[in-house]
């Protein structure tokens, strides 16, 4: 009789059919399963399962595709957006986006990312920046902070020596094909619901063929940054979002002043 | 009468009658990216493509060209791309991927001399990196070699053929002289080649059925391995596409070997050994991959001995003296860095190992 004991509650939130029943792999605390979950609930909000292909990178979200319930595609490290231009060239009225983390779309794929948006390439390409390589290990990443430890840099980030971090969501906001940037985060139930309702209108904006949607997701490594959860959430607050400020970058219609509105 | 038949003769460059054959040939997008002696197939491409029903993109390098074949061949279009030999090189991560993915498309490298930078002047330099694999771990592409502008429009569609029969990319090596000479060709006939969209592509997920993914990760090994398998037996069933051409192999003592270019160069060296009595023959690969090792082995078992001309430092001569297994003499005759040999030095080549016995240097 114990078994029916949920046949009297109410369903009140339930995982999108859009995912898989794969348990994420993903680290306790990451942002990336709220990052998948948001994307893909708003795939099945729009109704757009049948003509939703995902492209997936190299790096911790490589297995996307196991949790990603439409067709998918696994990329060459830093290739996803190339690989998501000869999608959508071949299947124009279909939804295509890529979701790529920092090493993936900011170092060895910055050429493609600047050129998959200069082209105006009608997909959304989502960043995941949590500023450092989480699948090899805790390495500096391009998003890295300055004095930043990672496993390369073990003395902190030294901006004579490897440079600055590189923003590369205001660098691609310059672009004129760029038609939608902006920057959220999943770090508290606010931020992710800001960060659906963009999502919601990145994919509805394929539709019209107004260039590239890019939103990045500012988020967190509790593995990589030696943290626990809660700890890496405050991080982010504290030293991430004053170099990454969340907000609206690029709006269609209104001028490319970045925006540096923080919450 | 004579009109029903009429076949439609056109003079043309090797790379325009390329390209024209594979718009032809149904192609749904082509990307690439410019490189001599090959910038005329994606200077064609784009002057075609708005009259005619497919997409072209110049990409910002040969390494975003070969990944958006993959992306497009994953979603099941009919793709291609071209390049030469420095870019070709760059394209060799994604054509690794493409492989292990399993998707068709045709890959075109028009071979310049190298290595480095090397020359803009024809080569065959490329052909470890075609039929070994050419970027990392155990894999095959099915490689043709035209040997003339005829050829290089024929062999996109065989290319195409075989890819989508094996699911596995095709290359098509040809070289700058090739690419660059007109000659005179009969065009193959538009829509002559149908393609249905495979249910494997990444076309959108419909309820009856599961997701597709396009991958080449497979992380347990025991996975990866049985991956490898299923790539082995299908290199080993793509042996029976073997291809090749004889002349003069009848009554032949000595065997030439060569492909493409250097092949039609050897023609004429045949012919003037010939003239001297001399009984020399001639086996062109077509195939590169798969190779017609049987062949060259059964011609092993009568010839007094195989010389191999290549343009390059020796490399198919490898294959060839794997086929021979010592059974007679393998010699090789080469030049390298964009240099062509003539019918005559390689004649000469012939007379001084096989007439006069002169050591090898």
């Amino acid at each position: 009789m114990e078994a029916n004991i949920l046949d009297n509650l109410e369903v009140v939130y339930q995982k999108p059919e859009t995912l898989t029943d794969t348990p994420f792999h993903y680290c306790p605390g990451c942002g990336h399963g709220v990052a998948h979950r948001v994307i893909m609930e708003v795939v099945e909000e729009l109704g757009i399962q049948d003509q939703t292909i995902g492209v997936a990178p190299v790096g911790c979200s490589v297995f996307a595709y196991h949790y990603m319930n439409v067709d998918m595609q696994e990329a060459a490290h830093g290739r996803a957006s190339a690989a998501a231009t000869g999608i959508k060239r071949v299947l124009p009225d279909k939804y295509v986006f890529s979701y790529q983390g920092d090493g993936d779309l900011a170092a060895i794929g910055t050429a493609e990312t600047i050129h998959t948006v200069n082209r105006g390439e009608n997909i959304l390409m989502v960043f995941v920046n949590n500023a450092i390589y989480g699948m090899t290990g805790g390495q500096m990443a391009p998003t890295s902070l300055c004095g930043q430890v990672t496993s390369t840099s073990p003395y902190g980030r030294e901006a004579t020596q490897i440079g600055f971090p590189l923003k590369i969501t205001e660098l691609i906001a310059q672009l004129p094909g760029a038609y939608f940037v902006a920057r959220h985060a999943v770090h508290t139930p606010n931020a992710v619901r800001k960060l659906k309702k963009a999502l919601k209108s990145a994919f509805e904006y394929q539709k019209l063929n107004k260039g590239t949607c890019f939103i990045e997701i500012v988020s967190n490594c509790p593995s990589g940054w030696k943290m626990n959860p809660l700890d890496s959430q405050k991080w982010i607050e504290e030293n991430m979002f004053p170099m990454y400020p969340l907000g609206d970058i690029k709006v269609p219609g209104k001028s490319t002043t970045p925006s540096t509105e923080n919450n | 009468m004579e009109n029903s038949n009429k076949k439609e003769v056109r003079l043309m460059k090797g790379n325009e009658a390329l390209a024209e054959a594979a718009i032809r040939a149904g192609i749904k997008a082509y990307f690439g990216y410019p490189i001599t002696p090959q910038s005329e197939i994606l200077e064609y491409f784009t002057e075609q493509a708005p009259k005619r029903n497919f997409t072209v993109l110049q990409a910002e390098s040969e390494v975003a060209s070969i990944n958006m074949i993959y992306g497009a061949a994953g979603a099941g279009a009919r793709v291609m791309t071209s390049s030469s030999s420095p870019g070709v090189s760059l394209m060799q991560e994604g054509i690794s991927y493409i492989a292990t993915a399993e998707l068709p498309c045709l890959i075109v490298n028009i071979t310049r001399g190298g290595p480095g930078l090397g020359t803009i002047q024809p080569s065959q330099g490329d052909y470890f990196q075609s039929v070994k694999g050419g970027g990392h771990g155990d894999y095959k592409l099915i490689v043709l070699a035209p040997s003339s502008v005829q050829e290089m429009a024929d062999f996109v569609f065989e290319g195409f053929k075989l890819a989508e029969k094996y699911r596995n990319p095709a290359l098509i090596l040809a070289d700058g002289a090739l690419g660059q000479m007109m000659e005179k060709l009969v065009l193959p006939e538009e829509g002559s080649l149908p393609h249905v969209t495979p249910d494997w592509a990444t076309i959108g997920k419909t309820k009856d059925r599961e997701r597709n993914v396009i991958t080449s990760l497979h992380i347990q090994p025991e996975k990866m391995e049985a991956v490898n398998h299923h790539l082995q037996e299908k290199y080993k069933a793509m042996e029976q596409e073997v291809r090749f051409e004889e002349y003069f192999m009848d009554d032949a003592e000595i065997v030439f070997v060569a492909f493409g270019l250097s092949a039609r160069i050897c023609q004429k060296a045949v012919d003037i050994v010939r003239e001297k009595g001399i009984k020399a023959g001639l086996i062109r690969p077509i195939t590169l991959f798969p190779f017609p090792k049987q062949r060259i082995a059964d011609a092993a078992q009568n010839a007094a001995g195989f010389m191999v001309v290549e343009m390059n430092a020796g490399q198919m001569v490898e294959d060839v003296q794997l086929a021979v297994n010592g059974k007679c003499p393998v010699y090789f005759k080469g030049r390298m860095g964009g240099m062509i040999p003539t019918p005559e030095e390689i004649a000469v080549e012939l007379e001084a190992k096989f007439i006069h016995h002169e050591e090898e240097v």
